[in-house]
């Protein structure tokens, strides 16, 4: 099969969709037209020079290199994380619980399927490792940014339901149960939706765009198969880790609710 | 017999707070804002604190905040429900209190969003009574409640003292009312708790 390569021009034409929808947006007055365009020159330069730092990288192999980059990359999809949360812990917390669970999740999973699963040689190839770990940190910093702010939102909605049962002798776990449950749930759904509707609604973007470059679908499904299986294990790990260490850090030691620790975000 | 002793206990610019009360009903008033709330719940370990309580010889900061709280019963001037039915907030087994304070028998299968202000009053005085704390701390129990009902719940706290020894500090604004039921009343004036006559003007 020929792969079709895609011109400047190409895209441009594709990018005049975007301008239309925030065009749309800003005589709908929904606020959204400026986020828009920036997330989309963001996508541009960002895939753009990732672009060219991948063809540079594929030919390093070199351990300590590619573990700058993932740090590089995790310290980034932290930021991310803390930025999507209307109000989030003071100080290192507010970065460092995102940045933390997506760390323990995402590059166990990824180096578990780089050793035990594909079995590259040497396990940090570049070409595997660096698609795979970015893969796991996009989706995990969706599901771990949505699970934070559902928790603290509704902590922060729902203080005198919690403190009610504070009160009635209920332990901390208890009192904020139903919100940490609702904020797992709310982390993990994007993943359950696209395992469940995959293939039958969509077709995942990475197979998408693993064979319209031309790769055989069968292969690319089995690849998908994977990537889909460690992103919905990692995007859940991360969401169960950082509700959990969340919701405990939103009471002290004598279990009293210490919603000051949450600070609304500034614009 | 319940001994509850408050040892320096200090909110806002409030003048350390000590206080030993033994199967005694207490009264606190004070203007809005004095720190009457902040008083209990400090006294319920809910919020951070200066000084220290002691139940008989308990003390808070080395009981199991859970337990503390069971053992200290407080009832906020606000109530909240999480469920849909009032049943489902009700942990301990003791009912009795729900027709002691003439709501319906059938009322725990109420939804929480049908009853009136007044109602879910009286229902979280059930709910925590159905607790059998040692210690009541009532923010302003009956703040919305008809001329009956508030002396209703009056005799109910009144014979709950007799029946469990308990210890109950009530935050109240009206004189009438302190003058009913306080054994020994304090107002908060110029950020000093003033121990006074139950039958002196506020």
């Amino acid at each position: 099969m020929n792969m079709i390569s895609l011109s400047a021009i190409d895209l441009s034409i594709a990018s005049l969709l975007i301008i239309l929808l925030a065009f749309i947006s800003l005589t709908l007055r929904l606020d959204l037209a400026g986020q828009i365009i920036i997330a989309a020159i963001r996508t541009v330069l960002q895939l753009l020079l990732i672009g060219l730092l991948l063809k540079l990288l594929f030919t390093q192999v070199d351990l300590l290199f590619i573990s700058i980059l993932s740090i590089v990359m995790l310290l980034i999809a932290g930021r991310e994380v803390m930025a999507r949360q209307q109000r989030r812990f003071g100080g290192w917390w507010g970065y460092g619980l995102g940045t933390m669970s997506m760390f323990i999740s995402s590059f166990a999973l990824t180096v578990y399927a780089l050793i035990i699963v594909i079995g590259t040689e040497p396990w940090y190839t570049p070409q595997y490792a660096i698609p795979l770990l970015g893969m796991m940190l996009g989706n995990t910093m969706t599901g771990v940014a949505l699970a934070l702010d559902r928790l603290t939102t509704s902590a922060w909605q729902q203080r005198q339901v919690i403190e009610a049962r504070l009160i009635l002798g209920q332990d901390w776990r208890t009192a904020i149960g139903d919100i940490t449950r609702d904020s797992v749930r709310i982390g993990m759904m994007p993943m359950i939706n696209a395992m469940a509707a995959a293939g039958l609604v969509s077709l995942p973007g990475m197979m998408t765009g693993q064979i319209l470059s031309g790769t055989e679908p069968l292969e690319a499904v089995k690849y998908q198969i994977l990537i889909m299986f460690l992103i919905t294990a990692g995007t859940g790990f991360a969401a169960i880790l950082a509700t959990w260490v969340g919701a405990k850090h939103l009471f002290d030691d004598r279990q009293r609710l210490r919603l000051e620790r949450l600070h609304i975000k500034t614009k | 017999m319940t001994t509850l002793n408050l040892s320096g206990i200090r909110v806002l610019k409030l003048e350390p707070f000590s206080l030993k009360i033994e199967k005694k009903l207490v009264c606190i008033s004070g203007p809005s804002g004095s720190g009457k709330s902040l008083l209990l719940r400090s006294i319920a370990d809910l919020i951070e604190h200066e000084g220290e309580v002691y139940l008989d010889n308990k003390k808070c900061s080395e009981t199991n905040p859970v337990l503390w709280r069971k053992m200290l019963g407080f009832l906020p001037a606000e109530s909240a429900w999480w469920m849909d039915k009032v049943g489902e907030h009700f942990s301990g087994r003791k009912t009795s209190y729900i027709s002691q304070l003439n709501l319906p028998n059938d009322c725990l299968s109420w939804d929480v969003g049908r009853c009136s202000t007044g109602e879910k009053q009286r229902l979280a005085l059930a709910r925590l009574l159905s607790n059998q704390p040692k210690v009541l701390l009532l923010d302003e129990p009956t703040a919305s409640l008809d001329h009956d009902s508030v002396l209703l719940v009056e005799s109910v706290i009144k014979n709950y003292i007799a029946e469990f020894n308990a210890a109950v500090i009530w935050v109240s604004h009206d004189q009438a009312q302190i003058t009913r039921i306080a054994d020994r009343v304090f107002k908060i004036e110029n950020n000093q708790f003033n121990e006074v006559k139950k039958d002196s003007t506020l």
